[in-house]
């Protein structure tokens, strides 16, 4: 009964009771103890990983009316497992010419990158992670470590296709992660908090209801943060081949191929906390832990298949719309959010739950539409501009 | 125990596991390089000169835009962690800050340092 | 020794040869990658200290931001990354004399320092040095001013380096 309650800490207290039977220091026996609990959990997220591959195939498929992987298993399930063993039998190819160490650094990098987030992912109410309070800001210094390693991979290839795809895709990758920090700020005010935790469980009233254009803005960022359709040029297959892993091969290419999809989870993951209430859903993650870990579970299953919606339905964008749309119009409407939202949160204080909740709703609405009058007067302006340039040269003719 | 001892741990654990899938796979791969296998991709085409190309100073401008309003938002997280036990003052200054900044993208703007040409 | 003076020492340690190769590594990208590596071991040393926020800040920052446009720079600038001109000229001697000098000078204040002995004192429960640095930034009677300025300062950054980029076209 009382490992359905807790199972981390009865699993925890058990394993330190072994180890310091055996004549272990207490306090090296918990290190140990929390060292192979990491293990587990990465070693868990390593197999989601490998069923990822296969939900990520069959989704494809299914968006280009084919069947995708039906012949290993039941549904094709064995088949990303033997796509591993793969990988793990061919031959691993570096290019002459390549820096052989941060050539070999830059995957592991990448892979860590995304593995460190889960660090501060909040799976149940009592299984927290780490509970950090700069827990928004820590995804954003993990993201900078894999920004590195895309640079990295991208420039030791000594390869022209993957040092123009690395500079690429990190110029996107900064450009967004200035709104994706803006609309973070908006879970912060109203939370008062940082701390994944603590946004989870101030989320009586799910944040997305309290302001849905960030929650927007916040997917927006995430996927070209990801790297994925629409701003996935870096990986312009008509131009650049595959963008900055195009040198790698065997398991070091496997690692950003599986970071990347892991990467999409864990977002759609904190999609799903900063703005869906996390592992919360009606008091059911009160009942058992292993409820509350299916609920963030399936909640970012959900904003994966949002975010795989989005890659296999738009088009790719050129990179100076790409940066255009994010420098100039989705950086202001961000901040204007974040202005908005902060006067709003000061006015409605002490407000009964839906006022607030009314409140917030209509400033979201008045921002969208006024950034979209904008947008629109400014694009025919644009465009009689354009008429009128024609005119003149066609006069002239 | 120090809370950041344990991301120290996820960050050991999560070098481990790429290190050791990558390790096995060395092992267990074949390896039999030769000049043409290891030869730089070009779609095929002889590369010519070295792997390097002239960038735009574009990328370098948006960096630097990038880099102000990165610390920027860094210093607005304190701000709004705070912002629900302070009165309008602090709002206003949090707007001040941010329109100050906001002066500085419409100037970049305007100068046409935001066009990819 | 205590466990966190170990860890201590040898992050210590990899931070200061990390900044070592930064000047003496012939290839520029390389520099900038040990300049990441040092940067990243002050923010292990930032943990230590328990402040995690400016832990994550220097991450986000130094590395996310700073260390990128580094390397855009050197790969911008430089056709041949490495650089072949030879690593000491003959002033060589001023420059270690000045950096033995401040090392000494410094040493020299610092030894009457009691600060050395003693063990950080614990961060009592319920403490939030975010939500304190929050109220410290927008208190009128705390840091209001140098928080705007540092708004202004930012600004100054972005007209110059705007200005810079736009003269050279």
């Amino acid at each position: 009964m009382n490992f359905l309650n807790d199972p981390l800490k009865v699993a925890s207290d058990w394993l330190t009771g072994i180890f310091v039977s055996w004549g272990m220091n207490d306090v090296f026996a918990h290190v140990l103890v929390v060292f192979l609990g990491i293990f587990v959990l990465i070693l868990i997220l390593m197999v989601i990983d490998i069923l990822l591959v296969w939900i990520e195939r069959k989704v494809v498929a299914r968006f280009q009316d084919r069947l995708g992987p039906n012949r290993l298993g039941p549904f094709g399930l064995i088949q990303p497992f033997a796509d591993i063993i793969k990988l793990l039998i061919k031959e691993d190819t570096t290019p002459a010419g390549a820096d052989k160490i941060v050539y070999n650094i830059a995957p592991m990098l990448s892979m860590m990158s995304v593995l460190i987030l889960w660090a501060v992912v909040p799976l149940a109410p009592v299984m927290l992670g780490v509970d950090l309070n700069s827990g928004l800001l820590f995804i954003i210094a993990a993201g900078s470590i894999g920004t590195l390693s895309i640079i990295m991979a991208g420039w030791s290839s000594n390869n022209k296709f993957s040092v123009i795809g690395a500079f690429r895709q990190v110029a996107v990758m900064i450009s967004f992660e200035v709104p994706m920090l803006a609309v973070m700020l908006i879970p912060t005010i109203f939370s008062g908090s940082m701390g994944m935790n603590a946004i989870v469980q101030s989320q009586d009233i799910w944040f997305v209801l309290f302001s849905p254009l960030a929650a927007l803005i916040f997917l927006i960022a995430a996927i070209a943060e990801l790297g994925r359709a629409p701003f996935d040029l870096a990986e312009g297959e008509s131009e650049l081949v595959s963008g900055y892993n195009i040198e790698y091969s065997g398991m070091k290419f496997g690692m950003f191929y599986a970071g990347e999809l892991l990467h999409a989870f864990t977002f759609g993951g904190f999609w799903a906390i900063m703005f869906f209430g996390g592992y919360r859903f009606f008091g059911l993650e009160l009942v058992s832990p292993f409820l509350a870990i299916a609920i963030i579970l399936f909640k970012a299953l959900v904003g994966y298949w949002v975010i795989m919606w989005v890659k296999y339905t738009v088009m790719r964008i050129r990179i100076d719309q790409m940066l255009a749309f994010n420098w100039k119009f989705l950086t202001p409407v961000a901040f204007t959010l974040v202005m908005v939202t902060a006067l709003m949160n000061a006015l409605l204080r002490g407000a009964d739950g839906w006022l607030y909740v009314t409140g917030m709703i209509l400033a979201n609405i008045v921002v969208a539409w006024v950034s979209l009058e904008v947008v629109r007067s400014t694009g025919k302006k644009e465009r009689e501009r354009v008429e009128g340039v024609k005119q003149v040269v066609e006069a002239h003719h | 125990m120090n809370e950041w001892l344990y991301i120290g741990l996820f960050f050991i654990v999560g070098l481990i596991i790429p290190v050791g899938a990558i390790g096995v796979a060395w092992i267990l791969g074949p390896k039999k390089p030769n000049p043409i296998k290891q030869s730089t991709y070009e779609c095929g085409i002889e590369p010519i000169g070295e792997g390097w190309v002239q960038f735009k100073a574009q990328y370098y401008i948006f960096a630097l835009v990038f880099l102000v309003f990165d610390v920027e938002t860094v210093f607005l997280f304190p701000w709004a962690v705070k912002l629900g036990q302070l009165g309008m003052f602090a709002v206003v200054e949090g707007i001040v800050f941010i329109l100050i900044l906001i002066a500085g993208l419409v100037y970049t703007w305007r100068k046409g340092m935001l066009e990819w040409v | 020794m205590t466990a966190e003076q170990i860890i201590f020492l040898i992050v210590g340690a990899a931070t200061l040869l990390s900044a070592l190769l930064v000047v003496t590594v012939r290839d520029l990208v390389h520099a900038a990658l040990w300049l990441v590596a040092a940067l990243f071991g002050v923010a292990i040393l930032y943990t230590l200290l328990n402040a995690g926020f400016l832990a994550v800040v220097q991450v986000v920052v130094y590395i996310g931001a700073i260390a990128i446009l580094f390397i855009f720079a050197v790969m911008l600038t430089r056709r041949q990354a490495a650089d072949t001109g030879a690593a000491l000229n003959k002033n060589w001697w001023a420059g270690a004399l000045m950096a033995v000098l401040t090392f000494a000078g410094l040493a020299f204040l610092l030894q009457g320092w009691s600060g050395f002995s003693k063990t950080a004192s614990a961060i009592p429960s319920g403490f939030d040095a975010i939500e304190q640095l929050g109220g410290a930034l927008t208190s009128p009677v705390g840091y209001v001013l140098p928080f705007e300025v540092a708004s202004v300062l930012l600004l100054a950054a972005l007209v110059g380096a705007v200005y810079l980029a736009f003269n050279k076209k």
